[in-house]
C-alpha cells in the first residue's frame, strides 16, 4: 500500500516535470529539431545573448517584476493595514473590491484595461504594462498581509501607544515587524505572478514592448527556437537555486 | 470498595517516540465499575496512557488485556471502549443528532432504534431540544455533553475521558463533575479519566494514578493519597502542603526546624533523612507559649472559608490555614499533632527545588 | 480604435486621477501621524476604483451599447445569433437572408461558450480525480515527505507556462517523442496533437496544482481527533473517510474546483497551440472578436456574459464554503 501510494505521487510529478525535461534537453541539442537529438551544444546559449530582441523583452520582464511587486507591495501593506483597522461594513466592502480582480478572468482582465487605456489615449507599452501589473498583483498583497494583521495581538498596538509611542513609530516598529512573513510572501507571489503573466501584458502592451510571455505567443506560430528554451531554463534553474539559498539560510537559523 | 474483576490491565507498557521515552514500564489494571483517574502533570504520559487504551498508539513493548483478551493490535473501532476527545472533536459538518448518531449509523442499526437510542442520550444529558443544531452553534458546556452522549450512546463498556473539562470555566467544571460522577454510577460503566487538575481528581475518582515523567507514581484511592503521599512531589501535586528536611531520631520521633516531633511512622533508619510533610490545614495556631514552634505571620490571605497565613518560624515559611486571623507580623505559636506529621523518603535536591 | 467615440476628456479624467492618487499617497504618508490607520487604504482603493472598478464601466458600457454609442441589446442578440451582424448587414443592401439561404442561426458563440464549459468541466474533474488521492497521500502524517512534495508541485509553474504547454508540443507530434518511441517499440504512430484530448491534457497539466493546494491544506489542518472520534466510535478507515475526512474536505475541493474551473474556462493560448485551429474556447472567441474582428461591443457583450457565469458559480461556491477557507495558495 506504501509503495503504491508513493507510486502514485511519483507518476503525478512524472507528469509534471516530463515537459520541464524536455524543454532544457532541447535547449543542449545541437540541432533545431524538436524530437530528434544531434549532440550536445551550448549553442542555444551563445545565440542567446547575441539575441537582442530575447534580452529586450528579458529586461521588459524583469524590470516589470521588479517595479510591480515592488510597488504593489508598498500600496497592498498599507491597504491591509487601512482595511484591517476599518469597522465592519466599509471592510467587507474593501474586501470585495479586493476580490474583483482576483475573481475575474484574466483575459476580462486584460480587455478591460485595455479599453481604460485607449479610452484614456494612453499609448500602450511599457508604462500601462507596469500599471496593469500593479493591478493584479496588489489583491495578492493584501490578501497575504491581512491575515497575518489579524493574527497580530489586537493590543499590542494599543500597548506600543500607551508606552508612548506615536503612531507613526508604532505602525514601523510594533505592526510591520509582526507582519513581515505576510509582506515577504506577498511580494514573492507579486514577483512570480508578474513573472510569469501572458493574458494580461498581452493585451496591455504594445508589439513594440514584449515581455518574455508575449515574445514567446508571437513566436509560437513560427515555432520557437531553442534560445527561448535555454533561457528558460537558465531562469529556471536560477529560481531553484535562489529556492536552495533560502531554505537554507532558514534551516540555518532555525 | 469489594475486590471486582480486572477489566482492563496493562501489563509492562512502554512507548517512545523516536528514541525519545514518553511512558516506561507501566503497569495497571482496571476493575469494572470503578472511576479510575490519570493525574499528573503536563507531559506526564497520562493521554499517552489512555490513547493506548483507546487503540489509537501502539505501546513499543508491552500489551492491554481487556477482560481476558490481549487487545494490544486491535484497532479503536474494534474496541468495547468509546472515548470523549480533548475539545470534543465533534463532527462539524454534522449537526448534534447526526453526530450522536454516528456510531450506531455506522454499525448500521435500523432508524428506529437510531433514532430512540439518540433521544434517549440527548435526554440523559439535558439537551432535549438541540438535536437540530449545529455543533458550532453551542456553548463549551453544551458541546461537552454533546461528546459524552456520543460516546456513550455505543454503549461502551468503558469510557476514556480525556481531559473532557479543561475547557470549561470553574463554575460550569465543578457541575460537569459532578454530573459525570452521578451518570458513571447510573450507568455502571467504568470510567478512565485523564486529568491535571488534582481537586477534580481527588472528588470524582475510586482510584487515582499519579503520573510522573512517563512513569507512576503512586496509586490508590484519594483519600490515601492526599493522606499518605509516597513522595513530596505527590504532595506538592495533590493538595497544598509545607515540605522540609528532617531527620529521624528514632522510631515514632522526628527532629525538624532543631524541634523534636513526634510522629506515628517509623522503619526508618536511625538519623536518616527524610522529608516531612505537613499539611497547611494541620497546623494549629496556639499561644507563643504553648507552641511547639514560635514564629511571626508575615503576610495573610483571605480565601473565602479560611485566612491563608505565611508564618515564619524555625527558619522555615510556614503556610497554615486557619478560619481565625491572626494580624500581620504577630507571634503565635505552632502546633502540629503527630497524626498529621507525615514522613517520605526523600527526593533530590533538584525535585524539591520543583 | 474606429469606434472611440468618447471625447479627450477622458485623458483629463485619468491625468486628474493619477494626480489625485499621487497627492493622496503623499499626504497619507506624511500627514497620517495622528489620524486613524484606516487612512492607508485610500491609495488602493482609489486604484482599484481607477484600475477595476472603470474598466469594468467600459466594458459595460460597450456591451450596451451600439457603435454610435447608443443603447442596444444587440449585443447579446448577436450573441445567440452569431450570423445576425451579416443578415442586419444583408438586409440593409436590400437582400432577404432566408431567400439567399443564410437565414439559420449562427451558433458560433453559444457553442463554443458550451464547449468551452465542457471542456472545462472535465478538466476540473480528471483534476480533482488524479488530485485528490495526491493531496490524500500528501497530508497523511505518516508520510513525511508532504511539505517537500508541495513544493515539488510549485516549482513548474516557475517555468513560463507558454512555453511549458509548447513543450507538450514536442512530445505529442506526428513526430514527436512519443510518436518515436512508440515507432521504435513497433507500434504505429498515434495522432496525438491538434484535438481535444490534447487540449484537455494541457489544461489539466496547467492546473492540476491548483486544485492539489487547498485540498492538501485543508486536509492537512484537519483534527486528528476527529478521524480518531470516528474510528472510536467504530468506523473502519473507509468509511471514516466517506463520512468524516471527504465532507470536512469540502472546502478545500469547492476552492479547488473553483481555481480549476474558473481559469480553464478562459483559458486561451493553450486550445490555440495544442488544439490548432480545430478547438475554439471562449477566451479565443473573446480575444479573436476584439483584436481581429475589432468588435468591442459585441466582444464586450461576450465578455459580461463570461463575468456572470462565474459569478453566478461563485456564488454557488460560496453557499457550499461560506468561510472561503479553503482559498489560501500557500
Amino acid at each position: 500500500m506504501k509503495t503504491l501510494k508513493r507510486a502514485y505521487l511519483a507518476l503525478i510529478l512524472l507528469f509534471l516535470y516530463v515537459p520541464i525535461a524536455v524543454l532544457i534537453l532541447q535547449s543542449f541539442n545541437a540541432g533545431i529539431s524538436r524530437a530528434k537529438w544531434e549532440g550536445f551544444s551550448f549553442r542555444w546559449y551563445v545565440q542567446l545573448i547575441q539575441s537582442p530582441n530575447i534580452m529586450q523583452a528579458l529586461y521588459v520582464t524583469v524590470t516589470i517584476a521588479i517595479l510591480a511587486s515592488l510597488i504593489s507591495t508598498i500600496l497592498g501593506t498599507m491597504a491591509a493595514i487601512g482595511i484591517h483597522a476599518m469597522s465592519k461594513k466599509p471592510q467587507s466592502m474593501m474586501l470585495t473590491l479586493s476580490n474583483i480582480p482576483m475573481t475575474m478572468p484574466d483575459i476580462v482582465t486584460g480587455i478591460s484595461l485595455m479599453l481604460l487605456f485607449i479610452f484614456t489615449k494612453m499609448d500602450r507599452g511599457y508604462f500601462t504594462m507596469l500599471l496593469a501589473h500593479i493591478t493584479f498583483n496588489t489583491p495578492y498583497v493584501v490578501l497575504s498581509v491581512l491575515p497575518k494583521l489579524k493574527e497580530m495581538n489586537k493590543h499590542s498596538y494599543e500597548a506600543a501607544l500607551d508606552l508612548g509611542a506615536t503612531p507613526g513609530y508604532a505602525l514601523r516598529k510594533v505592526i510591520l515587524p509582526a507582519v513581515r512573513p505576510g509582506i515577504i510572501t506577498g511580494a514573492m507571489l507579486a514577483f512570480t505572478l508578474s513573472l510569469d503573466d501572458f493574458t494580461i501584458s498581452y493585451f496591455t502592451t504594445s508589439p513594440l514592448v514584449q515581455n518574455l510571455s508575449t515574445l514567446i505567443y508571437s513566436e509560437a506560430r513560427k515555432g520557437i527556437k531553442p534560445t527561448m528554451n535555454a533561457l528558460s531554463a537558465l531562469m529556471f534553474v536560477s529560481l531553484l537555486i535562489l529556492l536552495l539559498l533560502i531554505n537554507r539560510r532558514t534551516a540555518e537559523s532555525s | 470498595m469489594q475486590e471486582q474483576q480486572k477489566l482492563i490491565t496493562l501489563e509492562n507498557i512502554s512507548k517512545e517516540y523516536d528514541g525519545t521515552v514518553v511512558l516506561e514500564d507501566i503497569n495497571l489494571y482496571v476493575r469494572k465499575n470503578e472511576f479510575l483517574t490519570l493525574l499528573g502533570p503536563s507531559g506526564c504520559g497520562k493521554t499517552t496512557t489512555l490513547r493506548i487504551i483507546g487503540g489509537f498508539e501502539k505501546p513499543t513493548t508491552g500489551s492491554v488485556i481487556f477482560d481476558g483478551q490481549d487487545i494490544t493490535d486491535l484497532p479503536p473501532y474494534k474496541r468495547r471502549v468509546n472515548t470523549v476527545f480533548q475539545k470534543y472533536a465533534l463532527f462539524p459538518h454534522l449537526n448534534v443528532f447526526e453526530n450522536i448518531a454516528f456510531g450506531l449509523k455506522v454499525s448500521k442499526r435500523s432508524k428506529e432504534e437510531i433514532n430512540e437510542r439518540v433521544a434517549q442520550m440527548l435526554d440523559l444529558v439535558n439537551l432535549k431540544e438541540y438535536g437540530k443544531r449545529r455543533v458550532d452553534s453551542l456553548s463549551g458546556g453544551q458541546q461537552q455533553r454533546i461528546a459524552i452522549a456520543r460516546a456513550l450512546v455505543n454503549e461502551p463498556e468503558v469510557l476514556l475521558l480525556d481531559e473532557p473539562l479543561g475547557a470549561l470555566d470553574l463554575k460550569l467544571r465543578k457541575g460537569m463533575q459532578l454530573e459525570l460522577k452521578r451518570m458513571q454510577q447510573r450507568l455502571g460503566i467504568t470510567f478512565i479519566f485523564v486529568t491535571h487538575d488534582q481537586e477534580e481528581a481527588l472528588t470524582m475518582s475510586d482510584t487515582i494514578v499519579v503520573m510522573k515523567d512517563g512513569r507512576i507514581a503512586q496509586i490508590g484511592p484519594p483519600k490515601h493519597i492526599y493522606d499518605e503521599p509516597k513522595s513530596a512531589f505527590i504532595a506538592n501535586f495533590i493538595g497544598e502542603s509545607n515540605i522540609i528536611r528532617g531527620r529521624m531520631i528514632k522510631d515514632e520521633l522526628v527532629n525538624f526546624c532543631g524541634t523534636n516531633f513526634t510522629c506515628v511512622d517509623f522503619g526508618f533508619a536511625k538519623d536518616a533523612q527524610v522529608d516531612v510533610l505537613i499539611r497547611p490545614e494541620d497546623i494549629v495556631i496556639v499561644g507563643e507559649d504553648v507552641g511547639q514552634l514560635v514564629g511571626t505571620v508575615k503576610s495573610v490571605l483571605f480565601k473565602g472559608v479560611h485566612y491563608e497565613m505565611i508564618i515564619d518560624a524555625g527558619g522555615f515559611s510556614w503556610k497554615v490555614h486557619s478560619t481565625s486571623m491572626q494580624p500581620e507580623g504577630s507571634q503565635v505559636g505552632l502546633s502540629i499533632v503527630p497524626f498529621n506529621i507525615h514522613i517520605m523518603k526523600p527526593m533530590e535536591e533538584e525535585e524539591l527545588d520543583e | 480604435m474606429n469606434n472611440l467615440s468618447i471625447p479627450s476628456w477622458g485623458f483629463w479624467l485619468m491625468g486628474i486621477g493619477f494626480g489625485l492618487f499621487v497627492a493622496m499617497l503623499v499626504h497619507t504618508i506624511r500627514r497620517n501621524r495622528g489620524m486613524k490607520r484606516s487612512f492607508y487604504a485610500w491609495p488602493y482603493t482609489l486604484w482599484m476604483v481607477v484600475f477595476t472598478v472603470l474598466p469594468l464601466v467600459l466594458i459595460a458600457y460597450y456591451a450596451f451599447t451600439d457603435k454610435a454609442g447608443q443603447f442596444t441589446l444587440e449585443n447579446f442578440a448577436n450573441f445567440w445569433d452569431s450570423n445576425r451582424g451579416m443578415k442586419t448587414q444583408l438586409i440593409a443592401q436590400g437582400f432577404d437572408p432566408e431567400a439567399l439561404g443564410m437565414g439559420a442561426r449562427g451558433t458560433v458563440n453559444v457553442g463554443t461558450l458550451i464547449y468551452s464549459l465542457w471542456m472545462a468541466f472535465l478538466c476540473t474533474g480528471i483534476s480533482l480525480l488524479l488530485g485528490y488521492p495526491a493531496a490524500l497521500i500528501m497530508a497523511d502524517r505518516e508520510f513525511k515527505l508532504g511539505a517537500t512534495i508541495v513544493v515539488l508541485f510549485i516549482i513548474p509553474m516557475w517555468m513560463n507556462f507558454l512555453l511549458r504547454t509548447i513543450a507538450w508540443m514536442s512530445l505529442l507530434e506526428d513526430n514527436g517523442l512519443i510518436n518515436t518511441l512508440l515507432q521504435s517499440l513497433g507500434f504505429a504512430k498515434l495522432k496525438l496533437m491538434y484535438n481535444s484530448q490534447a487540449v484537455l491534457l494541457g489544461m489539466v497539466y496547467n492546473y492540476l496544482p491548483f486544485m492539489v493546494f487547498p485540498i492538501y491544506n485543508s486536509l492537512n489542518r484537519q483534527d486528528r481527533r476527529l478521524s480518531e472520534a470516528a474510528m472510536d466510535l467504530g468506523a473502519n478507515k473507509w468509511t471514516t473517510f466517506w463520512r468524516v475526512i471527504f465532507p470536512i474536505s469540502m472546502p478545500g475541493i469547492v476552492s479547488g474546483i473553483t481555481m480549476v474551473f474558473m481559469p480553464s474556462v478562459t483559458t486561451f493560448f493553450i486550445p490555440r497551440v495544442l488544439g490548432g485551429g480545430n478547438t475554439e474556447m471562449f477566451g479565443d472567441l473573446i480575444e479573436r472578436t476584439f483584436l481581429t474582428a475589432d468588435d468591442w461591443n459585441v466582444g464586450s457583450a461576450l465578455s459580461l456574459i463570461m463575468m456572470v457565469l462565474i459569478l453566478f458559480s461563485l456564488g454557488l461556491l460560496r453557499k457550499v464554503d461560506p468561510e472561503g477557507e479553503g482559498g489560501s495558495l500557500i
